[in-house]
């Protein structure tokens, strides 16, 4: 089943009687089995608005990722928080589109300084599971008209709505990029030089640490004269941790960090959690993941672990979450993908998705 | 304004309410003397007033999840209130209802300066989080005018800006975690001193619900390395249309400034009359400040200065010391001072797309004319958040109407040109019955079916946010 516009996916919602599976791209299969017919919400394509000096966007929820970043670059302009491609981790096909992004608040390096995916987003249209348009936000960025759930439907994975349009903060691209690389530091070393680092005023844009290469990453981004003072800076301020050269822009590094390169067509699962950065290398090391890739200065781990490992036992309790990003339909039916919340918090979850879609149709058990 | 009918039973009942809190509560917490509530009647928008059935001050999440019980058990509605300081009557008090001040709690609970957080009580005013960082080399963000006052707590319930958020962002952005007590006294955590939500994104909801979703009682906040450095340049135009085109200009160029704070001629008469800052006589004045080291500083405000000059300004003076940037700043710190010495007025706060704003300032004057009172306009340029001020006398009959009238129809025309009633300051009381100007009926619901999960009985903060009529099934009305 396909939809090409919101009043066509409002009515088919409103008369649905089964379940129904939300599909954008389908490059990120993560979460529980949804039962039901699929639906496909990539018709909804197209950019309503963009006023490059206003630093806005709005585009419907269907159109690809990449149509969007191309055309944003033409005006030197980006998404800040750096949206990552899982086809490679998740082994999938088809064009990531910005809805699926939204759905599940994907963001990349760059969420360290400019904010994750639900900080840039500033308004949303979407169906709600009784089949009602709803909007929310709006295209301005400052706005705090009623209340946000904008940043509700960030990262619920479709299970309150379909989004059918949503809006954008955009940020300029830098005229200049440098990156920073120390070869042969442990996770401990890299995380405290990345805490260093980003606790310094040079506004570092990405840091980030793989354990099995031993690479350790910083970059600046800025007008040339600026990131050229401050890469000499952080140079200096990092040597008590090691040889820290400059590897001019650093992109594919980046692009590798962003899309978790390091773990593709690897066997294993793939978890990523959110955690103190200090206190990272330590749950890292009992994981006993295969590989570890550090992001956010340590603030996000993604680790390579055996097929069917039941992580969140092994590691027991720490501050944070562990998500399931990439297992077989088995090993997710048998641990819950999404961390489990604490009871007052699940029933909130539970009561808001009751009231949004009073019927569990729109992916259900998603998230549970 | 209009209130809900008080609860006659909840009033008749005072007595033994009050000393059921005071049960729970150290005896100098319970304040029932109709004398002393009276410090309680009204928050920053003074306008409207009504003093509580009571005042609670809490010193512990402990006390304030007993006293929420109680308040629920007897069907008492509670206002929260951090310093008071709204400006939209987010605090004000309903008749039969138990004001819960978080004053007593501002205790720093955890520094973390590696992990770049702290975690603080409700009840800590915005500029001593920064207060107690500083001296590391660090900041809290979000920086109200009213920061000196203003706590983290009302911060939270507001989504609270500020002049630097073009860069850094609001209240939201600098989030990571609260502990939330519901109204029927359940202590939840939510977030933590990690980055995004495992599940659902309860605290992106819980910021900015006014304080009608739970009593907010701690936050686990941002913080951020200092910039080495800052400096403003000041730029004069003959005409709001260049000044506007300047800023979309500098935008494009890919300069990010950290704030971008607009005049227009009144304004910029009035704060220069007040605080002498040596402003230029122009139509409109953009006040722009750049972070960084000295010589970043000035690679930016020369590029800053390159795209100025080519709009033909009247003047354009960089900063090159502390002293000249308090200068330039002093005028525009001082704007509401300066509007308050010759007049009173009313502060609006609605946000347009940046693109609009010359037909947006043409309107106002025109409206302003229309309806015989003066607007002058200050305002966040790089993120159109305007902040009309309109000029009335409170001792002449008609003219606090008329001025909640022109108010009224400037947020209007914020919305109809895409953008909304409020940046800044919430929808608290004042905003209330715009709500349907910017909002269909069914953008409503979702939003109250939010406060339906989280306070059934809609018992926290009443009167707010939704227009009476919009929830008076809910509220049993």
């Amino acid at each position: 089943m396909t939809t090409t516009s919101e009043l066509d996916l409002a009515e088919r919602i409103a008369s649905a009687t089964e379940p129904m599976r939300i599909l954008g791209g389908g490059t990120r299969p993560v979460g529980g089995a949804v039962p039901g017919e699929v639906l496909d919400v990539s018709g909804l394509h197209g950019v309503t608005l963009y006023e490059p000096e206003a630093l806005t966007l709005v585009v419907r929820a269907g159109t690809p990722l990449a149509e969007v970043e191309t055309l944003l670059a033409g005006e030197g302009q980006r998404l800040a928080f750096e949206p990552a491609d899982w086809r490679g981790l998740l082994g999938t096909a088809g064009k990531p589109t910005i809805g699926g992004m939204v759905a599940a608040n994907v963001s990349g390096p760059r969420r360290v300084q400019a904010g994750a995916c639900r900080d840039a987003l500033i308004g949303v249209r979407f169906v709600d599971g009784t089949g009602t348009v709803v909007k929310n936000g709006g295209r301005v960025m400052k706005n705090v008209t009623g209340y946000d759930l904008v940043k509700l439907m960030a990262g619920s994975w479709g299970t309150l709505g379909v989004m059918t349009e949503v809006a954008f903060k955009l940020l300029p691209r830098p005229e200049t990029v440098a990156t920073l690389l120390c070869e042969g530091l442990s996770p401990e070393q890299a995380v405290t030089a990345m805490s260093d680092a980003l606790g310094s005023p040079y506004e570092v844009t990405g840091a980030a640490h793989h354990r099995g290469s031993g690479r350790t990453l910083i970059r600046i981004e800025g007008f040339a004269p600026s990131v050229a003072y401050r890469a000499e800076r952080l140079c200096a301020r990092l040597a008590r941790f090691g040889d820290w050269s400059p590897i001019g822009e650093g992109g594919g590094e980046w692009q590798s960090v962003r899309d978790v390169v390091a773990f593709h067509a690897v066997p294993g699962d793939v978890w990523c959690l959110a955690v103190k950065p200090s206190e990272a290398p330590g749950v890292a090391a009992r994981a006993e993941a295969e590989d570890a890739l550090f992001d956010w200065g340590g603030g996000r781990i993604w680790l390579r672990v055996g097929e069917g490992t039941d992580l969140r036992t092994r590691l027991g309790p720490f501050a944070g979450h562990a998500t399931l990003i990439r297992a077989t339909a088995e090993t997710r039916a048998r641990i819950a993908p999404f961390p489990p919340e604490v009871p007052p918090v699940a029933a909130l979850s539970q009561a808001l998705r009751a009231r949004f879609d009073p019927r569990q149709i729109l992916n259900p058990g998603l998230m549970d | 304004m209009q209130l809900p009918r008080p609860n006659a039973e909840v009033i008749a009942r005072k007595a033994e309410i009050v000393a059921r809190l005071r049960a729970v509560l150290p005896p100098t917490a319970v304040i029932d003397d109709p004398a002393e509530t009276r410090a309680y009647e009204c928050d920053g928008l003074s306008a409207y007033r009504c003093p509580p059935l009571a005042a609670i001050l809490p010193g512990s999440t402990a006390e304030v999840a007993a006293a929420l019980k109680i308040c629920r058990e007897e069907g008492v509605p509670v206002v929260p209130r951090g310093s008071g300081t709204s400006l939209s009557g987010g605090a004000l008090p309903t008749s039969d209802s138990v004001i819960l001040g978080l004053g007593r709690m501002n205790r720093v609970i955890e520094t973390d300066l590696a992990n770049r957080f702290i975690r603080v009580e409700a009840g800590r005013t915005n500029l001593s989080v920064t207060g107690a960082v500083e001296g590391e080399g660090f900041f809290y963000a979000p920086d109200p005018s009213s920061q000196l006052a203003c706590a983290i707590g009302g911060n939270i319930a507001m989504n609270s800006g500020g002049a630097h958020c073009l860069k850094y962002g609001v209240t939201t952005n600098n989030l990571l975690g609260v502990t939330l007590v519901t109204m029927a006294g359940e202590v939840v955590e939510i977030g933590g001193p990690w980055s995004d939500a495992g599940g659902l994104d309860l605290l992106g909801v819980i910021c900015g619900s006014e304080g009608q979703l739970g009593v907010v009682t701690e936050a686990t906040l941002r913080i951020l390395p200092k910039p080495e450095g800052a400096r403003p340049v000041l730029i004069g135009f003959n005409s709001n249309e260049v000044a506007g085109a300047c800023v979309a200009d500098i935008i494009r160029a890919g300069v990010l400034p950290v704030a971008i704070e607009f005049m227009d001629r009144p304004c910029i008469r009035a704060c220069e009359d007040f605080a002498k800052a040596g402003y230029p006589d122009c139509e409109a004045l953009l006040i722009i400040e750049v972070e960084g080291s000295p010589a970043e500083i000035d690679d930016q405000l020369a590029r800053i200065g390159e795209i100025a000059r080519r709009h033909d300004p009247v003047e354009l003076r960089e900063s090159r010391s502390e002293a000249e940037s308090a200068r330039i700043w002093l005028g525009r710190k001082s704007a509401f001072g300066a509007m308050g010495r010759i007049n009173d007025y009313m502060c609006l706060d609605g946000t347009i797309p940046v693109s609009a704003l010359p037909h947006v300032l043409k309107r106002i004057g025109e409206m302003s004319r229309g309806y015989g009172l003066d607007v002058a306009n200050v305002f966040h340029a790089g993120d159109g958040n305007m902040h009309p001020l309109i000029l009335f006398n409170a001792n002449k009959p008609g003219d606090l109407e008329k001025c909640e009238a022109l108010g009224a129809d400037i947020l209007r025309l914020c919305v109809d040109v895409g953008g909304c009633l409020s940046g800044e300051h919430g929808v608290g009381i004042e905003k209330r019955d715009l709500m349907v100007a910017q909002f269909t009926e069914e953008d409503m619901e979702a939003q109250m079916r939010v406060k339906d999960v989280f306070d059934p009985d809609w018992l926290l903060n009443p009167a707010k946010v939704f227009p009476l009529k919009a929830s008076a099934a809910r509220r049993g009305a």
